[in-house]
């Protein structure tokens, strides 16, 4: 028994193949059923998201299985052999544990620290389980990549910091205003990234939201799918005396807001404090107005560094998480060698256990006239001698050690156990009665 | 054994102080409630000190510096207390405990020994007058550590580097509200502080002002913070100007405590 994994991703494969190799729909439960009746494929799990496929397989013939599964990608998907030439990764053992966690930790993804990933995982081992092609060894791997995964997450940063201009955006507002709820914003103007970013701000919960246009017809749209009000573009620095927060996107040649402008509106604002935030490109505000007192102005470039900082916070955090990792491999590596001894504990048991009704049978054949108690005694105390000479032997067997190895082989020489004994994995039959939905 | 409650009280804050800059490194969830559980710890000690040492000596005990510092740190951890129960602001333990272990440890400097009282200050004033001060003072002390804090913050906002303790610090607005109450509790009791001041000196002396330093230099403190407020409130001077002034206020309560009693002389020098 041996955990295996095969797969790519958006490192090692590009989109167009990725693409071709979805399990996309009922193609995953029927690819889930064709790969769990390959020959040497104890257990099969299938993760399939837009960035990655991986079969994961518990096997006893590794090589073996790393090629029918090629052969299956190509019939399944009905691609060339070549084509998955140096895309595809292939892990064993701790190291495919190792990768699992990290995928799972969302420390294998294309944004570090994006929170999808968990949720897939989860959706693709439910999957499995309905379909009964996992047993003991994958269902343990993926619990624990789980709890793996909410561990990084709790115990680091890894996914605090926006890496997005319109969650930067949001941060930003929040170390500023304390309450979204009673502030204002106006969105100026339209566009997809000015939009997307008043969307944020908006879904966090602002007050009064005002949306002004040079189109006023454009204004009305957007005011609608924004529960907001329509603004003038003329009146726009009027408003401002109201407006908390302002997302500027207009397709203006130059700046629609100077800072003499600006100092006006301060005054009428009380100088209450206003957060601007300059999409376009060329830029629509005069960048002189982040020197007023209480202005806090924010263009591209300013969200783009937030996002730089951010990322290289991730990374730090990244690192914090790959020792957490390593840490639950360590844990991870004791189970499965402890699963080794299962097998001896059981044949050990069984040996002394027929040894013991052998002895017992002889015994009381030849003493036909026990009472029934005395048989009673007889056999508790045959049952108390099998019990205490195999205590010690079974309890050296579960405990951790490095020399584990050699002590399962001295004590299946010593007690004549034979070693072609099931492992406790064995795999249950999958029943296919169940659909799969993800 | 109020002096033995005292060093169990500094150890406290010392402890909470270390965790607390442990905290500006390095915070998580864990190392702010550890902060506070010190701080409470040594702050219920210390109001144990004061109790025992206020029925040793049968007056309050702010009539030593000993005692005014001891008792002005106390202070600050009782607004500091307000704050968290309040705005549950971050960091701001790592900004206060520091300044009140100071003035513990300075404190802890200074004779201990219970004076009798000179007849002067013996009165019921004594109590109200000074109490009335320190908690004042105390609360522009956390105006002023508040302040700092708004000024890191809004210089990140405005300089654009989000690195540090960006993430860690309060709001602006939070940070700015907080300062705004401290203020409006701190003006008030200093008030209060002057008026019980001047009627207990035409009780004992004859007169009600008598232009001693520590006079003075109160009434400047009162016009400064007097300012602070009139500002914000018709001149909109909140945010970065307020916080300034609440740190150059600080700096002022900070030379009528312990400037005047050590530079200049006069009937509060101690």
């Amino acid at each position: 028994m041996n955990i295996l994994v095969i797969g790519l991703n958006h490192r090692t494969a590009a989109l167009e193949l990725r693409e071709k190799l979805a399990f996309n729909g009922p193609r995953l439960e029927e690819g889930l059923l064709k790969i769990s009746e390959l020959p040497a494929v104890n257990e099969a799990l299938i993760i399939s998201t837009c960035n990655r496929v991986e079969i994961y397989l518990n096997t006893d013939e590794t090589e073996r299985v790393v090629e029918s599964i090629k052969d299956f990608f190509v019939n399944f998907f009905g691609i060339k052999k070549e084509s998955l030439e140096n895309t595809l990764y292939v892990y064993d053992d701790m190291k495919a544990a190792r990768h699992i966690f990290r995928v799972a930790s969302s420390l294998d993804s294309m944004v570090v620290g994006e929170p999808q990933i968990l949720g897939q995982i989860k959706d693709a081992f439910d999957c499995a389980l309905k379909q009964k092609s996992t047993g003991v060894l994958l269902n343990r791997l993926f619990k624990k990549s789980i709890s793996v995964a909410k561990r990084v997450r709790t115990e680091t940063g890894i996914a605090q910091n926006a890496v997005s201009i319109s969650f930067a955006a949001v941060e930003l507002a929040k170390k500023i205003f304390t309450d979204l709820t009673k502030k204002s914003f106006m969105l100026l103007g339209a566009g997809e990234m000015a939009e997307l970013a008043a969307k944020h701000i908006i879904t966090s919960g602002v007050g009064d939201i005002v949306v002004a246009n040079r189109t006023y017809e454009r204004a009305c749209g957007l005011a609608e799918e924004f529960n907001g009000r329509p603004g003038k573009f003329e009146d726009f620095i009027h408003e401002m005396a109201h407006c908390d927060i302002l997302i500027c996107s207009t397709g203006a040649e130059n700046y629609v807001l100077m800072k003499s402008q600006m100092q006006k509106v301060m005054k009428e604002r009380k100088n209450r404090p206003v957060f601007i935030i300059d999409i376009s490109v060329p830029r629509n505000i005069d960048p002189g107005i982040n020197e007023l007192n209480n202005v806090y102005l924010y263009d591209v470039d300013d969200l783009q560094g937030v996002i730089e900082t951010n990322i290289l916070e991730r990374q730090k955090e990244a690192a914090k998480a790959e020792e957490i990792v390593e840490d639950e491999i360590e844990t991870f590596r004791k189970w499965m060698l402890s699963l080794d001894a299962v097998p001896t504990v059981i044949a050990l048991r069984e040996k002394a256990e027929s040894i013991k009704k052998e002895e017992l049978e002889r015994l009381l054949n030849s003493l036909p006239d026990l009472r029934d108690k005395d048989r009673q005694a007889i056999e508790n105390m045959a049952n108390s001698i099998i019990n205490k000479l195999i205590y010690a032997p079974t309890a050296a067997l579960k405990e951790e050690s490095e020399d584990r190895d050699i002590l399962i082989a001295t004590i299946k020489k010593l007690y004549k156990i034979n070693g072609n004994e099931e492992s406790p994995s064995t795999r249950m039959k999958p029943h296919y009665s169940h659909k799969c939905n993800s | 054994m109020e002096i033995i409650l005292f060093e169990v009280a500094l150890t406290f804050y010392f402890a909470a102080t270390i965790v607390s800059l442990l905290e500006l490194s390095k915070g998580t969830r864990t190392t702010s409630r550890i902060m506070l559980g010190l701080t409470a710890i040594g702050f219920f000690i210390h109001t144990l000190n004061i109790i025992t040492r206020y029925i040793v000596s049968g007056h309050i005990p702010i009539t030593n510096m000993h005692e005014a510092t001891s008792f002005f740190a106390w202070s600050i951890v009782l607004i500091f207390f307000f704050l968290e129960y309040r705005y549950r602001p971050g960091l701001l333990g790592s900004f206060v405990m520091p300044g009140v272990f100071v003035l513990m440890l300075f404190s802890s400097l200074l004779p201990r020994k219970v004076e009798p009282l000179s007849p002067m200050l013996r009165s019921y004033w004594l109590g109200i007058h000074t109490s009335l001060a320190f908690i004042g003072d105390a609360a522009f002390a956390m105006a002023c550590g508040i302040g700092i804090m708004y000024l890191i913050q809004e210089h990140h906002l405005k300089s654009k580097k989000l690195g540090g303790l960006f993430r860690r610090l309060p709001s602006l607005q939070t940070l700015d509200e907080m300062n705004y109450k401290l203020i409006t509790i701190g003006w008030p009791l200093l008030t209060l502080a002057i008026i019980t001041g001047a009627l207990w000196a035409e009780s004992t002396l004859g007169s009600y002002w008598r232009w001693d330093p520590k006079e003075v230099w109160s009434l400047i403190t009162w016009l400064i913070y007097a300012s602070v407020l009139h500002l914000r409130l018709r001149a909109g001077w909140s945010g970065k100007r307020a916080a300034i002034l609440s740190v150059i206020g600080f700096c002022v309560v900070l030379f009528t405590f312990f400037g005047v009693n050590f530079l200049l002389k006069g009937f509060h020098t101690f």
